[in-house]
């Protein structure tokens, strides 16, 4: 029973990544890829969480973190490539 | 002394000439080389009584022992003979070589050391017992003649005329050295000596017939044989001695010597005969007819050094008959292999002198040109003189030595008929007619370039020098070359004893077994028979030729020079079509050698799984597949294709990210936490990466295109696609052994005090791979940063335009 409920949420959170996915390729704007994106990040390690459930297994608790520290890097270095047109600032001084 | 350092001594010579042209300026170089070639000629003159009493010489020095080389000097009749003409003219032609050159001048240093290599070559050639030193010195030779054809190096002919002779002359050398490793496979020995001694073995080998057609490329390139003579009348550009040593008396002998040398191993064989006496006849005919056509002094006598030579060879092959045939036929052929050699040591003679001569009309009159030249008898005496003792011999007339050669040759010839084996009965016929017709033409050049040069008109207007006779010291080396010439013809039955007949035991010594059993009596008059009337036909036929030649000499107008063409057109044709070739698979296009690489891989692959039977298919060992590996398998699909078809490059990039992260999620599913997490992060990075390229792409290219479809990347993409993914299958069918992953298993704490396997493998059972990945790391890091810093090549670029 159990594993089914996983299974099924599982099936679920595929579903909304493969919707977020629509989103990222047709997404009129940057913003809405870059929203777009997050979403798939964070559908993807709640996946991850699931399948290690289903497994039955810890080793895949450090694969979620950092999964959740890259999705937040990307989505900030994202937002700020579309507000200031760069990543890396050369002068700050100036 | 011993008998390898007398072959060496010119070469180590060779190393002082240079410091003795710079050090001592007042006397000609010359001087000192001409030690070397008349000391040694005096040490080969010591042996000569020995090996006319059927003694035979030896010495070894081991060069790379454990392949068996080594330098093995072996002194018999035929070696002695040839070592004697080699240091024995090579004097004459320093002696005359120090009057013909200017010593401030010429470059002599670079002249005398090309010199004595060549000497030295050539006595390692003929004395040689060891195939792969005789190929050596072989080379030495063929590199020698090259430095020495191209001596005046800036003129263009001397360069084409080098560049000719080396590219024939090697061609047939490397062919020989074929023939040679084939003969001591046959064999099991490099030894010559030991190769005869089995030699009725080795005919029934294989090789044979192989070993036999290669080792006469060699001999027929170096002696200018069949259409292989195209080179020698080009290397006249070389200074006259040059000629006269090489081109006539030494260089282009190797190939009869090498022929005389192995005819005891390929004479039973009928294709040997045929092709040795066929193709000498051939050149002897062909090049006497186009000797009559030369208007320069050295062309007339490059065709008839030529078709002499030709002589030989016919000769040789008749000689090689006497293996086929006993009783009172074979004395006619072993007859034949006498008349090679004596017929050998008389072109030396005349031929050598009469170089000497022409390089004197051309150094006193400035011209070699026949059509200038006339009238010099009474200018030039004793030029004259020995120009004409040296034609009249190679004519055949009686008083001079060529006569009594010429004379056994048309016996030979004749007596070719009678050999029954072969189908020589029936094509023999031939054979005399073409040797009378070659020894017309041989006559009747022989006249022509003596009554041209000498008698007829003096014009003195078209002669860029005055005309007048030569210093003595220019002449003593004609002379000396002269008087042999005359001398031999009254003593040829000494020339015979003491080296003739230790030489024909050398060519044939299955026949023989003590030189004393050779009892061949050379006479000068034979009484009135067929070879006698021969003679004077040729002289009727041969005068009438010269008398009308102004007649019929625009025949040669009408023949082609066709073997030169062929030359010219086989490297026209090498050169350019290589070109051709070359540009035409080399696109430049990484993508054309992409495909290469690719279909080729296709090809080989699965080219040997199907023809070895690879090829099995083995469900029984497959897990059980799931359904979110299903789900997984078409997401990643799905990038893979956005990736493929899309317009845009972002999206492309996007789509490399999904397989990516789809390849992270396979990583969890098959349990591999470190995988994943690894792969996680590098996927992050590079798709990163990616991005930057592309926001760094040009303005105007970035045009969003579709990948064009073209039928042959699709093809070899789902062959190379399909090829994997068979052998995929085909390993995973069918697996030998158990992996050794249990071993780690269970050692991975009691052993290295780690729960995490994947690690403990890392850092701890095989560390060593995990340390140069590190490497290729930092070399990728410092890669990158030396090429984002470093700036060389932008300076360059602006101050060439500043230039402009």
């Amino acid at each position: 029973m159990m594993e089914k409920v996983l299974l099924l949420a599982l099936v679920l959170f595929i579903v909304a990544i493969a919707l977020s996915l629509y989103r990222l390729v047709i997404g009129p704007s940057q913003p809405d890829r870059a929203i777009a994106l997050d979403t798939v990040g964070v559908n993807l390690l709640s996946a991850i969480a699931i399948v290690s459930v289903l497994l039955s297994t810890k080793a895949f608790l450090d694969a979620i973190l950092i999964l959740g520290i890259l999705s937040f890097i990307g989505t900030i270095s994202f937002s700020k490539y579309i507000e200031r047109g760069v990543l890396i600032e050369r002068k700050r001084n100036d | 002394m011993n008998l390898i350092v007398a072959i060496f001594l010119p070469i180590l010579a060779a190393l002082f000439v240079p410091l003795l042209f710079k050090k001592v300026k007042q006397l000609h170089t010359g001087w000192f080389v001409l030690l070397i070639p008349l000391s040694l000629f005096f040490f080969y003159a010591s042996f000569i009584q020995r090996v006319a009493n059927g003694d035979i010489f030896s010495s070894t020095f081991h060069w790379v022992q454990s392949l068996q080389l080594s330098f093995i000097s072996y002194i018999d009749g035929l070696s002695l003979l040839f070592s004697l003409l080699i240091t024995g003219i090579g004097s004459l032609v320093v002696l005359y070589s120090i009057f013909y050159l200017d010593k401030s001048k010429e470059q002599l240093h670079n002249f005398y050391v090309y010199l004595l290599l060549f000497m030295s070559a050539m006595l390692g050639v003929v004395q040689s017992d060891n195939v792969i030193t005789l190929y050596l010195f072989w080379e030495l030779t063929s590199i020698s003649s090259f430095l020495l054809i191209a001596y005046w190096f800036n003129r263009d002919a001397s360069r084409f005329g080098a560049l000719k002779s080396m590219m024939i002359t090697v061609f047939g050398g490397l062919l020989m050295l074929g023939g040679f490793v084939l003969l001591s496979m046959m064999g099991d020995t490099y030894s010559i000596r030991e190769l005869i001694a089995q030699a009725p073995q080795l005919a029934q080998h294989d090789y044979f017939t192989w070993a036999l057609v290669l080792i006469l490329f060699g001999a027929f390139t170096k002696s200018a044989q069949g259409p292989f003579y195209i080179w020698l009348p080009d290397a006249m550009e070389a200074p006259t001695p040059v000629s006269a040593y090489l081109h006539s008396a030494t260089m282009v002998k190797a190939g009869i010597y090498l022929v005389a040398r192995f005819t005891p191993i390929f004479a039973v064989s009928e294709l040997w005969i045929w092709l040795v006496t066929g193709t000498g006849l051939f050149t002897l005919a062909w090049c006497s007819f186009f000797a009559l056509k030369q208007t320069d002094l050295k062309g007339i006598l490059a065709f008839s050094t030529v078709s002499q030579l030709g002589l030989i060879m016919a000769l040789l092959g008749a000689g090689a008959m006497s293996y086929h045939v006993d009783g009172a036929v074979e004395t006619v052929f072993k007859y034949a292999a006498f008349a090679a050699i004596f017929h050998l040591i008389n072109h030396a003679t005349f031929k050598g002198s009469l170089f000497m001569i022409v390089g004197i009309i051309d150094h006193e009159t400035g011209t070699r040109d026949i059509q200038k030249l006339g009238g010099l008898m009474s200018l030039m005496p004793i030029s004259f003189t020995v120009a004409m003792i040296g034609s009249l011999s190679m004519a055949g007339v009686p008083l001079f030595n060529g006569f009594l050669s010429k004379e056994m040759f048309l016996t030979a010839m004749l007596s070719i008929k009678e050999f029954g084996l072969f189908s020589f009965d029936t094509f023999g016929v031939l054979f005399p007619i073409l040797a009378w017709v070659a020894s017309v033409f041989t006559f009747a050049y022989s006249l022509y370039f003596v009554t041209h040069t000498f008698f007829g008109k003096y014009k003195p207007e078209q002669l860029p020098k005055k005309a007048h006779e030569a210093p003595i010291a220019m002449l003593v080396s004609p002379i000396v070359l002269a008087v042999l010439v005359v001398t031999i013809f009254f003593i040829p039955n000494v020339v015979a004893t003491y080296f003739i007949k230790p030489a024909v035991l050398a060519i044939q010594p299955f026949l023989y077994s003590d030189v004393s059993q050779i009892d061949i009596h050379i006479s000068a008059w034979h009484g009135f028979n067929k070879e006698l009337w021969m003679t004077l036909g040729i002289f009727a036929v041969g005068t009438l030729l010269i008398v009308t030649l102004k007649k019929w000499q625009h025949v040669y107008d009408r023949v082609p020079a066709g073997f030169n063409k062929m030359y010219d057109a086989v490297m026209q044709f090498s050169d350019v079509g290589m070109n051709r070739l070359a540009r035409l698979y080399m696109t430049g296009s990484n993508q054309t050698y992409l495909l290469y690489m690719l279909a080729s891989f296709v090809v080989l692959v699965l080219g040997t799984l199907f023809t070895q039977g690879g090829f099995v298919f083995d469900a029984s060992n497959v897990a059980p597949i799931r359904v979110y590996d299903i789900v997984l398998v078409a997401v990643l699909v799905c990038g893979t294709i956005i990736a493929l078809v899309t317009k845009s490059r972002l999206t492309s990039i996007i789509g490399l990210g999904v397989v990516g992260y789809s390849v992270a999620m396979f990583f969890v599913l098959f349990n591999a936490p470190d995988l994943a997490l690894t792969q996680l992060v590098i996927e992050t990075i590079s798709v990163a990466l990616f991005l930057l390229c592309f926001y760094h792409l040009p303005k105007n290219s970035r045009t969003e295109k579709r990948m064009r479809f073209k039928l042959s990347r699709f093809a070899v993409s789902f062959g190379v696609g399909a090829t994997v993914t068979i052998v995929a299958i085909a390993a995973q069918s069918q697996k030998m052994m158990t992996s050794i992953s249990e071993y780690y298993k269970e050692t991975v704490y009691s052993l290295a005090g780690g729960g995490n396997i994947v690690n403990v493998i890392l850092v701890d059972y095989r560390g060593f791979d995990t340390l140069f990945e590190i490497a290729v790391l930092a070399i990728a890091g410092l890669g990158i940063f030396a090429m984002i810093k470093l700036r060389l090549g932008e300076g360059k670029e602006k101050k060439q335009i500043e230039n402009k």
